[in-house]
């Protein structure tokens, strides 16, 4: 990297993850180095049982490595217990899952809310940054509306809400298209855009589709566990 | 509150299983209720007994009488505050089907040793200036409608022939633990009646009420009677009127025993139930907890979601399977008459019925939040519902 280059908020160092199978060990990912600068949006593109998703779960501490370092902004999350890996999400992640994951008795207001339970913010402070959130989206008029009562598109947006509310550094989206159509897909990853340019949020996203990982400004290719290609989006 | 919003939504949201879950703990909070109720009541008699109060009956068989004379020399023992007899009359009042105690007593002396039978002054001198009078009480009243004054005719078993007494007092217990389904008449009418059918079975009682100055002197006194009447033609066990009456509870000890296994299992069997449901309820989010842990709830969050909800039905069943114990053991008591005179649901048994209900609600959610607290996320987000 050059040497005027910011601070990468991740970095990867020598990064391997294997499952044990009974005797057989199976490599997922085997040696990755990535740096991802603050402000960055990342694709990771690659085949089905690439590793792109475990590069994605490590990254956002829901996973942990077999060997290797994960740094964010200067945490090394791979030595970290696991309750410190929840602290340290909860203050530093925001999640988009493919399937939204809200949940179904809450309503979209009280789903966005659900973050704040972890920090010490009382009850109408919560509501009113979970109202700012909803806005943000575009979602304000269906707050009180629950999941079942919400398009496929409207859920991906609170489920933005949701991961944007306490105000992470880091915003990890594993296939938020994936359950979309292409034009609601569009809007979702617009939105995801507009995130980085405006609000300066970093963003990694799992993506086998080309035409999604358009919209982010790295692609990086991977097989077999490998890193083995990276390009401008 | 958010929270509390989010268990009782969560508690509801298959309302058909939850209804279902809910409908068995009240079925079985309130039979758990019912037959602790049953046994309880099996026992009221036990509970009713004085401490000051000794029972003295032939050593051989409560069947066997005893001599009047007795009764002047049991009055002198050191210890002895007052004695009294009575004798198990067991009339048929129009049908067998219409059951209730009836004694023959002295009444001056019966009366006066038991004190919680509550009968006003005039009534008490009415009953005792009428030789075929009646004292009877107020449920016993109130079961056939009898008033002041109303004949009482009883078709004799142990002492055949037909008896007409008169109803003159109508007594109140002093509380809730006071048989009210007694009648008393005159032993001495009873005895002169059958001085003059029989002869030989007059002058002889069933049993002696015996007053004591102090508790604690219970053993020695009975001692001491009995001593009065070691190798004689009618030997006598004297004993506390708790053993007494514990000891006609033993003959059913094994139906009580029965009754409380029955009691015990009705609440297992739920708590098999429960779990099921709450085993049910756990695999079905598993995603769901799997996502609150991936935005940073520790598993302790997701144990306190699982034992809430839990908790939460267990409560609901409990309260409601409570309050409709009540209804159901008034049913019962209604439907039992006279067998159980004092049958009421006490505080304790509402206290092990919340319990119970409590226990059912811990111990069912606990095997599903040891394994949601220890799932692995990555895992857990795979899973569809």
């Amino acid at each position: 990297m050059p040497a005027d280059a910011p601070v990468p908020l991740i970095r990867v160092r020598r990064l391997s993850k294997a499952y044990r199978r009974g005797e057989q060990v199976i490599p997922v990912l085997v040696d990755i180095a990535l740096d991802v600068a603050p402000g960055d949006f990342v694709a990771l593109m690659g085949p089905s049982g690439s590793g792109k998703s475990t590069l994605l779960n490590l990254i956002a501490g829901i996973d942990k490595p077999s060997s290797g370092t994960i740094e964010i902004g200067g945490v090394d999350i791979s030595g970290l217990s696991e309750g410190e890996l929840a602290d340290w999400r909860a203050a530093n992640v925001g999640f988009i899952f493919q399937f939204y994951n809200l949940l179904p008795v809450l309503s979209a207001l009280d789903n966005v809310k659900l973050p704040l339970l972890l920090t010490g913010l009382g009850a109408r402070e919560r509501e009113e940054r979970a109202l700012a959130a909803l806005a943000l989206v575009g979602l304000t008029d269906r707050a009180e509306h629950f999941p079942n009562e919400l398009s496929g598109g409207q859920q991906q947006r609170v489920a933005i809400a949701r991961a944007l509310v306490s105000d992470p550094a880091l915003i990890v989206a594993d296939e938020p298209t994936g359950d979309l159509d292409r034009v609601t897909g569009e809007e979702v990853l617009d939105l995801l855009g507009r995130l980085v340019s405006e609000m300066g949020k970093t963003i990694v996203m799992v993506t086998h589709d080309p035409k999604a990982a358009a919209h982010a400004r790295r692609m990086i290719h991977l097989e077999k566990g490998v890193l083995v290609d990276e390009a401008a989006a | 509150m958010f929270l509390l919003k989010l268990l009782l939504k969560n508690a509801f949201r298959h309302r058909l299983r939850t209804g279902l879950t809910l409908i068995g703990l009240v079925v079985a909070i309130c039979a758990f209720g019912l037959l602790r109720t049953i046994v309880d009541a099996w026992y009221a008699g036990v509970e009713g007994s004085s401490s000051t109060r000794l029972i003295t009956r032939s050593n051989i068989s409560l069947t066997f009488p005893l001599p009047l004379n007795y009764a002047q020399r049991i009055r002198a023992v050191e210890g002895v505050s007052g004695v009294s007899w009575a004798n198990w009359f067991g009339g048929i009042y129009i049908t067998e089907r219409n059951f209730f105690p009836q004694f023959a007593i002295d009444g001056p002396t019966y009366l006066a040793l038991y004190p919680e039978y509550l009968l006003p002054d005039a009534q008490r001198n009415a009953f005792f200036r009428d030789r075929q009078g009646a004292v009877v009480g107020r449920k016993l009243a109130d079961r056939f409608g009898w008033k002041l004054g109303d004949p009482l005719p009883l078709r004799g078993t142990i002492y055949p022939g037909t008896w007409t007494f008169t109803i003159r007092g109508i007594y109140d217990g002093v509380d809730a633990k006071t048989d009210e389904n007694q009648m008393f008449v005159h032993w001495s009418l009873v005895s002169e009646t059958l001085r003059k059918r029989m002869g030989s079975r007059a002058d002889y009682v069933g049993v002696y009420i015996v007053g004591i100055d102090e508790p604690n002197n219970a053993a020695v006194v009975s001692q001491r009677i009995d001593a009065l009447f070691a190798n004689s033609l009618a030997e006598t066990l004297t004993e506390t009127e708790k053993a007494f009456q514990l000891a006609f509870v033993s003959m059913s000890e094994t139906i009580l025993v029965a009754i409380q296994a029955v009691s015990l299992i009705v609440i297992v069997i739920i708590m098999a139930v429960m779990a099921n449901t709450m085993t049910m309820t756990a695999r079905e989010r598993l995603a769901e907890y799997a996502t609150l842990k991936a935005l940073g709830f520790p598993p302790g969050f997701v144990v306190g979601l699982l034992f809430g909800e839990s908790l939460l039905i267990a409560a609901l069943g409990g309260v409601a399977g409570v309050a409709a114990t009540h209804p159901v053991a008034a049913a019962f008591s209604h439907a039992a008459g006279t067998l159980f005179p004092n049958f009421h649901v006490s505080e304790l048994t509402m206290a092990l019925q919340l319990v119970a209900a409590a226990a059912v609600g811990v111990v069912a959610a606990s095997w599903p939040a040891w394994r949601m607290s220890r799932i692995d996320i990555v895992q857990g987000l795979r899973h569809v519902a």
